[in-house]
């Protein structure tokens, strides 16, 4: 691939340009950062992606409806069921088909699974990047069984595509109740021992506080949703905002904190994980008899039109954008992917700290790559 | 302000453009000589308060290469949709509003990238994923015969 890396022009001499990555261990992926650096300080950040860029929204443009949700489980990996959702939900509101609360109790649970297990990847390896290698093994031994509640149900232990236009692909296995419950259990007396060995660190407190501190108007100028956000007090709770779902029926805080800094993105994702908790415990004992799915027809067309909708993953908002012809597929597919956006903001968060820093800041952003490249 | 509101917003900033109301949102079809000018008012009106672009994609109409914007107020919880065209597929060319919302730098380098839609004023307008060897892969008329299968 012949490409240019264009070097900022400076007067100061001393300025070294450092090439972090695509393969380095603390992108989480293919992210190729062109830092420049002025001592140990980080002057400048060109992010290149594009690695892994598979033309998601072209592809859409050629299969239907219901095969685009096997391409979007491969977008954020972490959010599968998320993204299976938009797609779901949009086609569902397109064509005006009414969702059985059965289905909707199903899919709350399982996003909140989803985000669950995110997060828990996200603390084992933001614990990793700074230096503690036994978090890695404490998040990965506890959402190993999240995984494993998934393969039982979906099949699938990351790419589930377990949602589909009208309801979902199979019924949920008979031990998913009491497995999910039990995972609670055991979760609630897990999660004091991830605030034991990182959050009261003291290490881990220097490192992160006041480190990269994003304010309220750079989040709305940046469009940077999730976690990342809501640590900076920018209220984007889509769950809250527009609810979809069953989102409607349970109770759950927003999570919010104003500091903004590399420590609150953290906090943000660490409380989510017990909000999280808090709405499975809600409705698990509660899912509504019915059907799985609503029989759909065999050919998916969209009225002629344009939709949106929005689903809230676990590192932010997902907007999906819809052009119809009132043909079988898609004129053109559009993905809003938070990662993508979330990406933009990395160099003004990171520029003025050490290089050092800005593994803790990238790390907190908390990025999946293939969502970034689609 | 709800759709009908946002309508007569529009309307009272310029009488000349087009206004619809879709399904979901307003949508204001806007000429790209004024779209700079009306997104600036729409950010800063204290009355409208769109500071948030949450999406904005480019869009192959066949003829015509767009732009659609989606912006929020998170002051007022209202949306709009913008959208504008350009005939001129050989060098199009629509202003860019980086300098409104920091935002737009990335979606407008991923337009480009992919649809060949120059942004005028754009700080940093190069190929995000793919290199200069390519042609605009979401334009309706690219072919390419070796990776793409068609039905």
């Amino acid at each position: 691939m012949e490409e240019k890396v264009e070097i900022i022009a400076t007067d100061e001499k001393q300025e070294f340009i450092v090439n972090m990555g695509p393969q380095h261990p603390s992108t989480h992926g293919v992210l190729r950062l062109v830092v420049s650096l002025q001592g140990e300080t980080v002057k400048n950040i060109q992010p290149h992606i594009g690695y892994i860029h598979r033309g998601i929204e072209k592809m859409c443009e050629s299969i239907t409806y219901p095969q685009i949700i096997h391409l979007t489980d491969r977008m954020d990996y972490l959010s599968a069921h998320q993204n299976n959702e938009s797609v779901c939900l949009l086609v569902e509101k397109a064509l005006e088909v009414d969702i059985p609360d059965r289905i909707k109790v199903i899919r709350t649970i399982m996003s909140e699974l989803s985000r669950l297990q995110s997060h828990q990847l996200f603390w084992a390896t933001f614990g990793m990047d700074l230096g503690g290698q036994t978090c890695y093994f404490y998040g990965l031994r506890d959402r190993e069984m999240i995984l494993d509640i998934f393969e039982e149900t979906t099949g699938g232990r990351m790419i589930v595509s377990y949602n589909c236009p009208g309801g979902l692909m199979y019924d949920i296995h008979p031990n998913f109740q009491k497995r999910v419950k039990d995972f609670i259990k055991y979760f609630r007396k897990k999660l004091p021992e991830y605030d034991t060995i990182l959050t009261g660190n003291v290490i881990f407190r220097e490192r992160t506080s006041g480190i990269g501190p994003l304010t309220l108007q750079d989040a709305i100028s940046y469009g940077i949703t999730g976690p990342s956000a809501r640590a900076s007090g920018l209220s984007c709770d889509v769950r809250k905002h527009e609810p979809y779902s069953a989102y409607d029926k349970v109770k759950f805080n927003e999570v919010l904190f104003s500091e903004g800094d590399t420590y609150h993105r953290y906090m943000a994702r660490n409380d989510e994980m017990r909000q999280s908790m808090n709405t499975i415990e809600q409705l698990i004992d509660n899912i509504p008899e019915g059907p799985y799915a609503v029989k759909m027809k065999p050919v998916i067309k969209l009225p002629e039109g344009e939709y949106f909708q929005r689903v809230e993953t676990a590192r932010g908002e997902l907007g999906l954008f819809v052009i119809s012809d009132g043909n079988k597929n898609p004129y053109r597919v559009k993905f809003r992917s938070p990662n993508f956006v979330n990406l933009g903001v990395l160099n003004h968060l990171a520029k003025g700290f050490k290089i050092a820093d800005l593994i803790a800041i990238a790390g907190s952003l908390d990025f999946v790559i293939p969502d970034m490249d689609r | 302000m709800d759709n009908k509101q946002l309508e007569d917003f529009i309307k009272s900033i310029d009488q000349d453009l087009e206004v619809r109301i879709g399904k979901q949102f307003t949508e204001v079809i806007v000429p790209p000589a004024k779209l700079y000018s009306l997104a600036r008012q729409l950010r800063e009106n204290e009355e409208a308060q769109f500071d948030f672009m949450f999406n904005l994609s480019g869009v192959d109409y066949g003829h015509d290469l767009g732009v659609v914007y989606h912006l929020r107020s998170t002051v007022h919880n209202h949306s709009i949709v913008l959208k504008t065209r350009t005939s001129d597929r050989e060098n199009p060319q629509i202003d860019s509003l980086a300098g409104i919302w920091e935002t737009a730098n990335l979606h407008e380098r991923e337009v480009y990238d992919l649809l060949g839609i120059r942004f005028t004023n754009h700080p940093d307008l190069r190929r995000l994923f793919l290199d200069s060897s390519w042609g605009f892969p979401l334009r309706k008329d690219y072919v390419d015969d070796i990776n793409i299968v068609t039905k």
